[in-house]
């Protein structure tokens, strides 16, 4: 699975972008993010705080129980602020 | 139409485009968001746009489509800049063209209220030599609750 990240989620991730093979038993973006949150500070950082973090399976919006079972691309965000 | 580029934009070309040869459209209504030099009390000496690639046209046209099937419109544009932009320079362009101006002014509001808590963009502000995210405003969901429905 792909996994993307932007803004500040990106820079305290300390990636943009990584490919991952994820543990079975994870099947939505909540047990995504508890997975990701033990591979180190970083990620740690990037999650710390869930309520301005956002994101999306296979490009479009998602919840924090939106299932990830089949989704090819899962992207990390702070609240947009374009335009 | 969506169009996600690095390089300005120029409204009257953009409008003559969208109505060339068409005796339909009633009304057009445009909105452009331009880069401030200052973010409150903060001086801005330039502003990086970042997005997602792929994402941010599907949800652009998810919102374009949304706005289609609420009012009658002739045609509608979204223009998004990337990049670095310079406090005074354009960054979004939005039109709404309608028999009648009601539709195209009601459309251009909404696709601006959604485009801003939807669309994925991030701005980095810069100024007094530190960069800064741009947090979401709470004002921005308000906005944008008034089209639930």
């Amino acid at each position: 699975m792909k996994l993307l990240y932007f803004a500040w989620v990106r820079q305290k991730a300390g990636t943009a972008e990584e490919e991952v093979s994820l543990p079975a038993n994870i099947r939505d973006v909540n047990g995504l993010i508890d997975w990701l949150k033990t591979r180190g500070e970083g990620y740690e950082a990037a999650f710390a705080d869930l309520g301005i973090i956002r994101c999306a399976v296979d490009q479009a919006h998602g919840d924090f129980d939106t299932s990830i079972a089949g989704a090819t691309e899962v992207a990390f965000f702070p609240p947009v602020t374009g335009g | 139409m969506i169009r996600v580029q690095a390089e300005d934009f120029d409204i009257g070309a953009e409008v003559a485009a969208l109505t060339a040869g068409r005796t339909d459209i009633g009304a057009v209504v445009t909105f452009s968001g331009l880069v401030r030099d200052a973010s409150g009390n903060a001086p801005v000496t330039s502003m990086e746009l970042e997005h997602y690639p792929g994402m941010t046209e599907k949800e652009l046209a998810r919102i374009e489509a949304e706005a289609h099937a609420r009012w009658p419109l002739q045609a509608t544009l979204i223009v998004h800049r990337i990049g670095e932009l310079k406090p005074g320079e354009n960054i979004v362009l939005v039109v709404a063209a309608s028999a009648h101006r009601a539709a195209a002014f009601e459309a251009a509001s909404f696709l601006m209220d959604y485009l801003k808590t939807r669309a994925p963009f991030w701005k980095r502000e810069e100024g007094q030599g530190e960069a800064r995210w741009v947090d979401a405003r709470e004002s921005d969901d308000q906005a944008a609750t008034r089209w639930k429905r």
